[in-house]
């Protein structure tokens, strides 16, 4: 859907807009005229208002809501490692503090982002629909600590306050840290192998259309709510044959050796446990979580999305590929990448 | 404790239920439990009957299902189900008359149909005989109103009628209540088998069960006896239409109870489920639109569409009549692989003497005969005699397997077998309850051990001294021919004396065939259509299970022995035929040099073969003739002409043939085909066809043969295509085999064409995975020769290497979310060239699923 002739202007709160999709979320409203706030732990250097502070804190919250139309809620720790209150304070009571903020300020409408993995518990999806977050399934503590918050959210759902939830699945883009830079980097290193058969059916979502996605959510939440959206690109491909585009974009080895599945599985488990055994706040190399990740079929039924949110993915697999080798190719890692493009920040939300 | 009502079961709304006390016969009052759908000043009533030991749960989908405006109500018989257990057993009368007195409490009346299954059948008939005024249609499945001739009645339930054996198994014991609910195919589901066993939860809730066995009148003399042969009778007069359901798998009322019912109400429409047992409402539950759609068509107040026929006012010569003609001509008229020539006049008599002594053996008009020989003079001579004395030929090749081969045989019911010894052997493997006729050289002691009461040459005797039969009406049925199974079980298909004779003059006209022509056929079909069409024919030295045993050689020897200028053969025929004709003699090359039309049927043929044939038959037009089984020819194309068109999405199968009108019925977003029938160009859906040649219908397949004919006069040919602003057809793919994806349908021909004209392609597949609505397209290639050896097991699939997926991606012109390689695509025994999609899908949908791994600890990762 493209912007409407006139717009009207909305106050729109996003917290974590540190990260990727936060970032480039808040600049494309601030684009179309919309009066963007944002909120994160440090300066996101925005052209923009911006509150600093913890999601965790109530007060807060309640002060970056006051006098919003609409929240876009991002703000999440997103990892492998970290203790399941880390989780849960940042995810859970994160979103507690803004669903309740929104009743007490008088905001209409939620955005929530949420993971598909809330309700993964690791058969393959093929083509699924969303489903319902399940946090007794859910894989991994930021999976299951997700899956508690979504519900959090859905339960707000009511007459005075419209939450819609969105699922971006597998975010990738120029200066994405998440996905991109990890697999980059090992695979640089000579250290990426493929695991299993490499067969396994995976969709993604390059980064504008997310994007899309959330600024057209919110526009649509109101006359569409109560419900959580799987946000894709619709193109699934083999997991080999996009670890193998994302390294060529970015000129580096492709994958190279095979790792068995179940081999994988059994090394994620023993490196999970030494990470956590000594404390390590790295992400480690090999989790369960990222093994399953790669190793099962994982893609969705877009069609609810499409409709409910009047939104379509722009941005081809292979436009996406090529942005990104430009990007590589181009200004590079650690340079400002300028407008349309993100910098390099710390990780927050988007994952899947 | 003892439930008093069904409590959440599958599938079944509690809204339906409802209890009404009834006064009984016997004086007392007895409380029914009742599945209404409450439909206030219905059209009319369904009125559901069950049998034992089911109750009415087993009508749930009909009642979900119920046609438009009608009443569903299907009672549990007294002493079944949720109904009152009456202190005395009931009889056969009794039970008939409960049922009277239960409408009559409900305000049953006006049109009403009855549905039964089981002993549900009888005594919903008795209701019917009892209530003449209120009936218009009965519906009967998996059921008895008599015991065939012979037969001794069930043998399972006879077994459970033994007295003490019967205590046990029925009422003491829940080997029976369990035991019906066991027999279906595929099993089903758990939750379904305990919601049939859940009101016969202990001895006393179920003794009714085996009272009601104990009421089976299987001797003479039975207190049921007379009733249940009352009723046998008396729907001999019972005007209305019927439909007979049946699943042929079933162990308690076999073929023989279907045969049995289908000759007291002759007149009746009948679909058997294939693959389907006993309790036919669930092995098929797509019972249940078909029971909608029947009684709206046939007992509603509208009149129905009558399915099939188009153009039928032609008066074709009979199939036999250019033999007929020729019958004085010495000159060969049919060359078996090996054998001597047979001339026209030696055929023409040989088919007169045989009719006449088929005649004279008992074969009457309209008995079925299947045909188990090999193609050969024998074949051809039996096939117009049989023609001639006015019976029907059932011809299932070998090429649907012998699985295949005996389930379509066992479906079409043959009267006779006429084969030779091997298939006579074959007929007896298969159980054919026929008369069995010897074709080849027979001592009376092969005959004996064969159970043969004739052979061919005893009855050419014979017919010498007898009359010739009197010709059959232009529309007597004469031929049952079967689909290739390549999509589903195969289907029979039925042809009239009028339809096959349309078919020679369309064929003949289309292809300006002469006496002066001959005729190659290594096509099975057309093996005997040689004499039919006035040409003389041969048959090259090959098996028709493995069309690609045909050489060039072998084609040349054939076509040299009728000095032939046509040749028909199987595309895998034809693909050998190339590969081998650098071994052919001069003489050889010659003989193939004077063939003028070369006819591809069965599948479409790659034009880059139909030109490489071009050296080997240097003065032949090749052309493709599209058509089905139900319909053949419906278009043509020749070389020239798909050159001329080019490109396009699909296959291009040319212009109809003169005398077939070809419409499209458009594809919604599911890939049904389901818009009005169209003849604008570029509108892809289902190809349909009218024409005079076009089958009857299909056999004992009502259900099918209504969606097929859906529009009247139009046959649906399953295929997908469009029409192009020329005029010519384009062939898509298979209905079932439509993509439906998020953008909508996609069709799979286009895509493989571009894909398979890449040199790294030998032959390539496009099938969807995913959710009907939300699929995505996936290509399956083989790679040409020595690259595909090196491939693992010919079914495996795998990721295709980077450089070949980005090959396929680039002439695809459709989103691949995958390209997977495989040493071979699984196809169709007859043709060897119908890719099955549906089984390379699940393979894909395997693959692409990945490696699921066991997440046994996942708490340990729980701080």
């Amino acid at each position: 859907m493209g912007l409407p002739a006139e717009h009207e202007t909305v106050k729109v709160l996003v917290t974590g807009a540190s990260g990727m999709l936060g970032r480039v979320t808040t600049q494309q409203l601030l684009a179309r005229g919309d009066e963007v706030t944002v909120l994160q732990r440090r300066p996101a250097g925005l052209p923009c208002a911006e509150v600093l502070g913890d999601v965790a804190d109530p007060s807060v919250v309640a002060r970056a809501a006051a006098g919003q139309d609409a929240v876009v809620h991002l703000a999440a720790k997103v990892d492998v490692t970290g203790t399941w209150d880390e989780y849960e304070r940042a995810n859970v009571q994160g979103t507690r503090n803004v669903v309740a903020a929104c009743a007490a300020e008088g905001v209409g409408r939620l955005v929530h982002v949420s993971s598909p993995s809330v309700s993964h518990a690791g058969s393959p999806l093929f083509g699924a629909a969303a489903g319902s977050a399940d946090p007794a399934r859910a894989r991994g503590s930021y999976s299951r600590s997700k899956a508690v918050a979504e519900q959090v959210a859905l339960d707000a759902d009511s007459a005075g306050l419209a939450v819609l939830v969105l699922r971006p699945h597998l975010v990738w883009g120029p200066g994405d840290e998440q996905l991109v830079a990890r697999i980059v980097a090992r695979a640089g290193a000579g250290r990426l192998p493929l695991v299993g058969s490499g067969a396994a059916l995976i969709d993604t979502t390059y980064v504008d259309n997310a994007v899309a996605a959330l600024v057209a959510a919110v526009d649509a939440c109101g006359p569409v709510h109560g419900e959580a959206l799987v946000v894709s690109n619709g193109e699934p491909r083999p997991v080999a044959e996009i670890l193998r585009r994302l390294c060529s974009a970015a000129g580096v080895p492709p994958p190279r050796g095979r790792v068995p599945a179940h081999a994988a599985w059994l090394a994620g488990a023993v490196v999970e446990g030494i990470w956590s055994a000594t404390g390590r706040c790295s992400t480690p190399p090999l989790t369960r979580f990222l093994t399953e990740q790669l190793t099962t079929a994982h893609w969705f039924d877009q069609r609810r999305t499409r409709t409910a949110l009047g939104w379509r993915p722009e941005i081809g697999l292979e436009e996406g590929f090529a942005r990104l080798a430009a990007w590589y190719g181009g200004a590079g890692t650690g340079a400002d990448p300028g407008a349309g493009a993100v910098g390099s920040v710390p990780p927050a939300a988007a994952s899947g | 404790m003892t439930a008093s009502s069904p409590i959440e079961l599958p599938g079944l709304d509690p809204s339906w239920s409802r209890w009404v006390p009834v006064p009984g016969a016997d004086g007392g009052k007895h409380r029914w439990h009742v599945l209404d759908n409450g439909v206030p000043d219905p059209v009319g009533t369904l009125l559901c009957v069950h049998g034992n030991p089911t109750w009415s749960y087993l009508w749930r989908r009909l009642v979900a299902a119920a046609p438009p405006g009608w009443r569903v109500v299907a009672p549990d018989q007294l002493g079944m189900g949720w109904s009152d257990r009456p202190a005395a057993p009931r009889t056969l009368a009794q039970r008939v008359a409960d049922l009277g007195a239960l409408t009559a409490e409900l305000g049953v009346s006006g049109p009403v149909v009855t549905v039964a299954h089981d002993w549900g059948g009888i005594i919903s008939l008795g209701w019917a005989l009892e209530h003449r005024q209120d009936v218009r249609g009965v519906v009967l499945t998996n059921t008895a109103v008599a015991m065939p001739e012979g037969d001794l009645g069930p043998a399972l339930i006879r077994l459970a009628h033994a007295p003490g054996l019967r205590t046990a198994v029925t009422q003491a014991s829940s080997v029976f209540v369990r035991g019906a609910t066991a027999l279906s195919r595929p099993p089903l589901p758990r939750e379904v088998r305990r919601a049939y066993a859940q009101p016969y939860d202990s001895a006393e809730r179920r003794r009714a069960v085996g009272e009601f066995v104990a009421d089976i009148p299987f001797r003479p003399g039975h207190a049921s006896r007379p009733a249940q042969e009352a009723i046998a009778e008396g729907i001999r007069s019972l005007d209305v239409p019927a439909l007979l359901l049946w699943g042929p798998r079933d162990p308690v009322f076999g073929e023989k109870y279907l045969a049995d019912l289908r000759e007291r109400l002759p007149r009746a429409d009948v679909h058997r489920y294939e693959g389907a047992s006993h309790l036919l409402p669930e092995d098929a539950p797509q019972y249940a639109e078909a029971v909608a759609t029947w009684v709206t068509d046939r007992c509603g107040a509208s009149n129905a569409p009558t399915p099939g026929r188009g153009g039928a006012s032609a008066q074709p010569a009979r199939p036999w009549a250019a033999l007929a003609d020729r019958a004085g001509d010495d000159s060969p008229a049919v060359v078996a692989a090996g054998g001597v020539p047979v001339s026209w006049a030696r055929l023409a008599r040989r088919v007169s003497d045989l009719a006449a002594g088929l005649a004279a053996a008992g074969i009457r008009p309209g008995d079925r005969v299947a045909l188990l020989l090999e193609p050969s003079t024998d074949l051809t001579a039996a096939v117009y005699a049989t023609w001639r004395a006015g019976a029907v030929i059932v011809v299932a090749d070998k090429g649907l397997g012998l699985r295949g081969m005996r389930r379509a045989l066992r479906g079409a019911a043959p009267d006779h077998v006429l084969g030779s010894a091997a298939g006579l052997a074959a007929a007896r493997a298969m159980g054919l309850p026929a008369t069995r006729i010897l074709a080849g050289p027979a001592s009376a002691r092969l005959r004996r051990a064969l159970g043969a009461g004739h052979d061919l040459a005893s009855l050419e005797v014979l017919g010498r001294t007898s009359s010739a039969p009197a010709e059959p009406p232009l529309d007597a049925d004469c031929a049952v021919v079967f689909t290739s199974g390549a999509t589903g079980p195969a289907k029979g298909v039925v042809y009239t004396q009028r339809q096959v004779g349309a078919q020679l003059e369309l064929v003949r006209t289309a292809y300006r065939l002469t006496p002066g022509d001959s005729l190659v056929a290594a096509f099975a079909p057309f093996s005997v259509l040689g004499p039919g069409l006035g040409i003389a024919s041969s048959v090259p030295d090959v098996d028709v299970t493995a069309p690609a045993t045909l050489t060039a050689a072998k084609l040349a020897d054939a076509a040299a022995a009728v000095d032939a200028t046509v040749v028909f053969a199987a595309p895998a025929a034809l693909r050998r035929v190339a590969a081998t004709s650098s071994d052919l003699t001069e003489e050889q090359r010659s003989a193939l040099g004077r063939v003028r039309l070369l006819m591809s049927a069965g599948a479409p043929v790659p034009t880059p073969l139909l030109r490489r044939l071009g050296e080997t038959f240097p003065a032949a037009e090749p052309h493709t003739p599209y058509g089905m089984t139900e319909a053949l020819p419906v278009t043509d194309v020749s070389l020239g002409e798909i050159e001329a068109a080019g490109p396009g999405n699909g296959i291009c199968v040319g212009r109809p043939v003169p005398g077939v009108e070809v419409r499209i019925s458009p594809l919604s977003p599911l890939g049904t085909a389901d818009g009005a029938l169209t003849g604008s160009p570029d509108v892809p859906g289902e190809v349909c066809v009218r024409a005079a040649h076009v089958k009857d219908r299909y056999d004992a397949l009502w259900a099918t043969e209504r969606a097929a004919g859906r529009d009247p006069g139009w046959h649906r040919t399953g295929d997908v295509g469009h029409l192009d602003g020329e005029g010519r057809l384009w062939i898509e793919g298979r209905l079932a085999h439509v993509l439906t994806t998020a953008d909508g349908p996609m069709t799979p021909v286009g895509p493989e064409l571009r894909i398979e004209f890449l040199d790294a392609v030998a032959a390539a597949a496009i099938v969807g995975v995913g959710p009907v609505g939300a699929q995505v397209a996936v290509a399956v290639v083989v790679p040409p020769g020595r690259a595909r050896r090196r491939l693992p097991r010919a079914d495996r699939l795998t990721v295709a290497p980077a450089e070949l997926a980005g090959t396929v991606r680039e002439v695809a012109e459709i989103d691949l979310a995958a390209v997977l390689v495989a040493g071979a695509l699984p196809v169709d025994i007859r043709h060897q060239s119908k890719v099955d999609r549906a089984v390379l899908a699940r393979r894909a949908t395997r693959v692409l699923s990945g490696t699921p791994v066991r997440w046994a600890s996942r708490r340990s990762t729980r701080p």
